[in-house]
């Protein structure tokens, strides 16, 4: 499914999803409801690697550190949880609890959903990510548009250096590094009265712990700097442009050649970027969730593949899939609205 | 058979230009001074690795020169110690030199780095390349597949990989070719459906030459350059990844000194010797920056739009 | 009495770039009067576009106007502020530009371009100029124009952009349009039909054109006086019909050699100008024009002429002039577009109405 250039709109049409016509009689609701239906296959296609993967892997859910558990018990529990059965089995039985949507039950944590633990870890990673989001996309292309309308000045080298920097340097060294600066340094300056936590996340839902300062710098500088580079290159392509040129001889002011002209070309690029950086924003934050304690998804997922938890790694899995292939559709459709000239087509 | 000479002769043509570009594009490179300051850091690091590994006694050149000491020798009554001539930057937890230990971990990142992109070559290579010359059902079966791997966060998928075969060099080394393959294809692919789109093409066809050979020829010199510049981007993405892994203790293990792995060592004794992790920190990001200046450099250097 | 609207004196315009300064403008001296159409004329690179440029101070970077002075009715334009200057462009003087795809946003409706034109000098309220923007597309003959006002760029045809930038250029009722080779990014058969509505526009309007091209057939429809440019140059200047009978300077009469004429009898080859355009960062010495000049004698490679006037209303750069080159030269040049070292036929350093060598 692509997004291309195509035939003129019709005129006339209306805002109403299913009414907008798109290229070879497509609408826009017909074109959604085809992209839903394309994740189904997907979807499986990933349960079956993830699935069959998982269980190459050495060791079981059963394993502990130190003491080991007797084989006798390990029996039992293979058996208790349906383990012992030949692998294509035990795939047909976890297929026929997703379409049920029973994703089953932790192996590590006996008694609990996966779709629970998965609820209960959701809210933290959510609130880290849309935080870090928020502020990045404003910090972000604010630094791009500056540096690229004064080009080669010190504003533009330093924004550009910056960037190049965060963007180039792992974002755990980053985290690291903020934890020595602002955690270690801080206690030693201030003789252990005052430094920043470095982990955990006390309240699921409230963007305004300090808590959170470190890990969403940490998770952010990367994505930031990624979408500061953008727009300054595509705000640097579009000032080249012929109808910059034409809206200058107009006699406009400088203020509407820049915000009508300039960035409403030269951030149509950057808001398709925004999708997938939401969504690495989202699936990616593990490191950082281990990296402060943050009891969300992605140290969820970590810790699940460490221990072999498999139901809890397939969930998981499926979830972080269908969050991509949604925002990723969310994001094309909203390139119809943004950009005139473009249609969807198959 | 007119038209077939022709074909030859703009093949050539081509090809000669872009020899051409070559020259000119290394200018521009060596006018790039971040560019050039990368690359320099970097084949002062590639020194580093190589005289940590060898001769293969542990420690390397470097232990014989005297310059270090050895990455895993244990000396529990000398930890977290601080620089000194035995120890240019101290030890670590277990005693041991750290500075012989970031050398080690530069050897076990930059193999990773950059040799995974032959892997990633040959993958995404080949895979781009049917794709875009058999087109048809092959190429749509092709993209659709991409399509699949691209569903799955990357980061998460080498997760999964690794852990499948057993955290280790190699497994971290496969998973890598076989997750971030993806973006090379599509460069490929895209670079030989628009040879085929040209004329002279088209007329080899119809004289009923295969223009396979054609487009080959032609293929490279065009594409090597976009094909560089993506593969060199995607060395600090490895080297990331790796370090990543490492860091969680789903990478390479102890004793093996990667960067990441030092960086989890080091990471429990953050408050009492923060410079056990701020060192390989630094390695890490010192070397992706230069790999990521190095890849600005060729990027804008190899720009057919820039040429002047 | 013709008013004179636009008169520009000696202007430099120079970029100042890695290789070196070049000298786009080197000293152009031109005036358009109200109600006319100019012709400006030149190959690609003889800074006819950077001096239009200059007359709405939208040279681009690295350039900028080192010296000379643009005067538009009393005011020098070199000298306006940024208020001043704003309030100046696409008010007082237009500027429709080469090609029309790229000269509007494609991201924005057509109409509201046009409107925008209007409602950033305040000479229109806003709804007037909604309705005006309607109008004026009519005026240009675009069909359907209440429907059309909602599209984007991409919707329209080729020649009907053109025609939405040309309605654009004239919303607020310029005394002045310089059009900046309006016709060549499209095909042959529009290229006639705007050509059309500008004459039409001319006669409605009385709006002055200045009308940059390189196409010699244009400026014959179109312009009364018509100023030929090489090298950053006036070279010549004069009304339409005395240029096109009887051009003095050698490179006008080049140009008019390369372009088929109706009125020839004789089925005369078309002469192309060999060589290349001059390199601006350091232009050959004498006369720019020497080294591909099919009748250059010494003096010209060491003396640059200035504009001698040739006849009435007409000057030109040159120590040799068409007229004072033999017939059988120009013979030899028409045949074989070598240069022929006219030190053997070379007439009086002055020019002088001798010898008959015809055009």
């Amino acid at each position: 499914m692509a997004v291309t250039a195509g035939a003129p709109r019709r005129r006339g049409a209306l805002p109403f999803l299913s009414f907008i016509p798109q290229g070879r009689g497509t609408t826009l609701g017909i074109y959604i409801i085809k992209r839903l239906l394309w994740m189904i296959p997907v979807l499986f296609f990933v349960i079956v690697i993830t699935f069959f993967l998982m269980h190459q892997a050495p060791g079981g859910p059963w394993d502990r550190e130190g003491r080991q558990l007797s084989p006798a018990v390990i029996q039992n529990l293979n058996i208790k949880y349906g383990l012992d059965k030949p692998e294509w089995q035990q795939f047909l039985t976890y297929i026929s609890g997703v379409i049920r949507f029973d994703f089953g039950d932790s192996l590590r944590s006996p008694g609990q959903h996966v779709s629970d633990l998965l609820l209960e870890s959701w809210p933290y990673t959510f609130t880290l990510g849309a935080l870090t989001f928020i502020l990045l996309v404003p910090i972000g292309i604010g630094l791009g548009v500056i540096a690229a309308l004064r080009q080669n000045s010190l504003v533009d080298y330093t924004a550009l250096g910056l960037a190049t920097a965060a963007a180039s340097t792992p974002n755990f060294v980053v985290g690291i590094f903020l934890i020595i600066l602002l955690a270690v340094g801080l206690n030693r300056v201030t003789g252990g009265t005052f430094y920043l936590a470095t982990g955990g996340m006390p309240q699921p839902f409230n963007p305004f712990q300090p808590e959170l300062i470190m890990p969403v710098i940490t998770l952010g500088a990367l994505p930031t700097a990624y979408i500061a580079r953008l727009t300054r290159s595509s705000t640097l392509d579009t000032l080249r442009q012929d109808f910059v040129r034409t809206a200058w001889a107009k006699g406009l002011r400088a203020r509407l050649v820049v915000m009508r002209h300039v960035l409403k070309n030269s951030l149509i690029p950057v808001v398709t970027a925004l999708g997938p950086t939401f969504a690495f924003l989202i699936t990616g934050s593990f490191i950082v969730e281990t990296l402060f304690s943050i009891p969300g998804i992605g140290r969820t997922f970590v810790n699940s593949i460490a221990g072999r938890d498999y139901p809890l790694i397939l969930g998981t899995t499926i979830l972080y899939a269908v969050l991509i292939a949604v925002i990723n559709l969310i994001v094309d459709v909203l390139y119809v609205f943004i950009d005139p000239r473009v249609r969807l087509t198959d | 058979m007119a038209t077939a000479i022709g074909v030859a002769q703009q093949v050539d043509w081509d090809v000669a230009e872009q020899i051409g570009l070559w020259q000119d594009a290394w200018m521009r490179f060596r006018r790039n001074r971040l560019a050039v300051a990368g690359l320099v850091f970097i084949i002062l690091m590639i020194v580093l690795a190589i005289g940590a590994r060898l001769p293969t006694t542990p420690g390397g050149l470097w232990r014989i020169l005297h310059l270090t000491g050895d990455p895993f020798q244990q000396d529990v009554t000398n930890t977290f110690a601080g620089p000194s001539l035995q120890h240019l930057l101290g030890t670590d937890v277990l005693g041991r030199d750290l500075l012989s230990r970031i050398f080690y971990g530069a050897s076990i990142s930059l193999s990773i780095g950059i040799i995974v992109q032959f892997l990633i070559l040959v993958i995404g290579g080949s895979i781009g390349m049917a794709a875009g010359y058999f087109g048809g059902w092959i190429d749509n079966l092709l993209m659709r597949f991409t399509d699949i791997m691209y569903a799955f966060p990357d980061l998460l998928l080498v997760l999964v990989f690794v852990a499948a075969f057993g955290p280790s060099f190699w497994s971290i080394f496969i998973a890598l070719g076989l997750v971030y393959w993806v973006g090379l294809a599509r460069l490929v692919r895209g670079q030989v459906l628009s040879i085929k789109e040209k004329e002279f093409i088209e007329a080899a066809r119809m004289t009923g030459t295969a223009p396979l050979k054609l487009i080959i020829k032609h293929l490279l010199p065009n594409s090597l350059g976009p094909v560089i510049v993506t593969l060199t981007f995607g060395i600090p993405a490895a080297i990331f990844t790796e370090a990543a892994l490492s860091f969680l203790g789903i990478g390479i293990r102890p004793p093996e000194p990667s960067w990441g792995v030092m960086i989890e060592d080091g990471y429990a004794g953050i408050f009492a010797d923060p410079q056990l992790v701020i060192f390989p920190g630094i390695a890490v990001a010192l070397t992706m920056l230069s790999f990521t200046f190095v890849g600005d450099g060729l990027r804008d250097a190899l720009d057919p739009r820039m040429r002047r | 009495m013709a008013q004179t609207l636009l008169q520009v004196e000696d202007l430099h315009t120079q970029f100042f770039t890695s290789r070196g300064v070049v000298r786009a403008v080197d000293g152009v001296t031109l005036h358009v009067d109200a109600g006319e159409t100019l012709g400006v004329v030149g190959e690609s690179g003889c800074g006819k576009t950077i001096t239009a440029l200059s007359v709405l101070r939208l040279v681009p970077e690295p350039g900028r106007i080192t010296s000379g002075r643009i005067m538009f009715r009393d005011r020098d334009v070199t000298k306006m502020d940024d208020e001043e200057i704003r309030d100046f462009r696409g008010n007082d003087v237009a500027m429709i530009f080469q090609d029309p795809m790229t000269s509007l946003n494609p991201v924005t409706k057509v109409g509201f371009q046009i409107e925008e034109a209007m409602t950033a000098h305040n000479r229109f309220s806003a709804s007037l100029a909604k309705s005006r923007v309607v109008e004026l597309l009519k005026r240009v003959r675009v069909p359907a124009a209440e429907t059309r006002v909602k599209d984007y760029p991409h919707q329209f045809s080729g020649g009907m952009r053109q025609r939405a930038m040309i309605a654009m250029g004239l919303a607020n009722e310029p005394s002045l349009l310089i059009a900046d080779e309006p016709t060549t990014a499209l095909d042959v058969t529009v290229q006639a039909q705007i050509i059309q509505l500008m004459k039409q526009l001319n006669r409605e309007l009385g709006t002055a054109m200045m009308l940059i091209t390189h196409n010699m057939a244009l400026v014959a429809s179109l312009c009364q006086r018509v100023v030929v440019m090489y090298a950053g140059r006036v070279v010549e200047e004069g009304p339409v019909e005395q240029i096109f009978k009887s051009p003095q300077h050698p490179y006008t009469w080049s140009l008019l050699r390369s372009v088929p004429r109706v009125d020839e009898a004789r089925k005369d080859r078309l002469v192309s100008i060999k060589g290349l355009p001059p390199d601006l960062i350091n232009p050959p010495p004498g006369c720019k024009f020497h080294p591909r000049c099919p009748f250059v004698i010494d003096r010209c490679k060491t003396e640059e002429p200035s504009l001698g006037e040739v006849a009435l209303n007409q000057v030109a750069r040159c120590w040799v002039l068409m007229r004072n080159v033999q017939q059988a030269d120009v013979e030899a040049a028409k045949a074989s577009a070598l240069s022929v070292e006219a030190a053997q036929k070379l007439k009086a350093e002055e020019p002088e109405v001798g010898s008959l060598a015809g055009s």
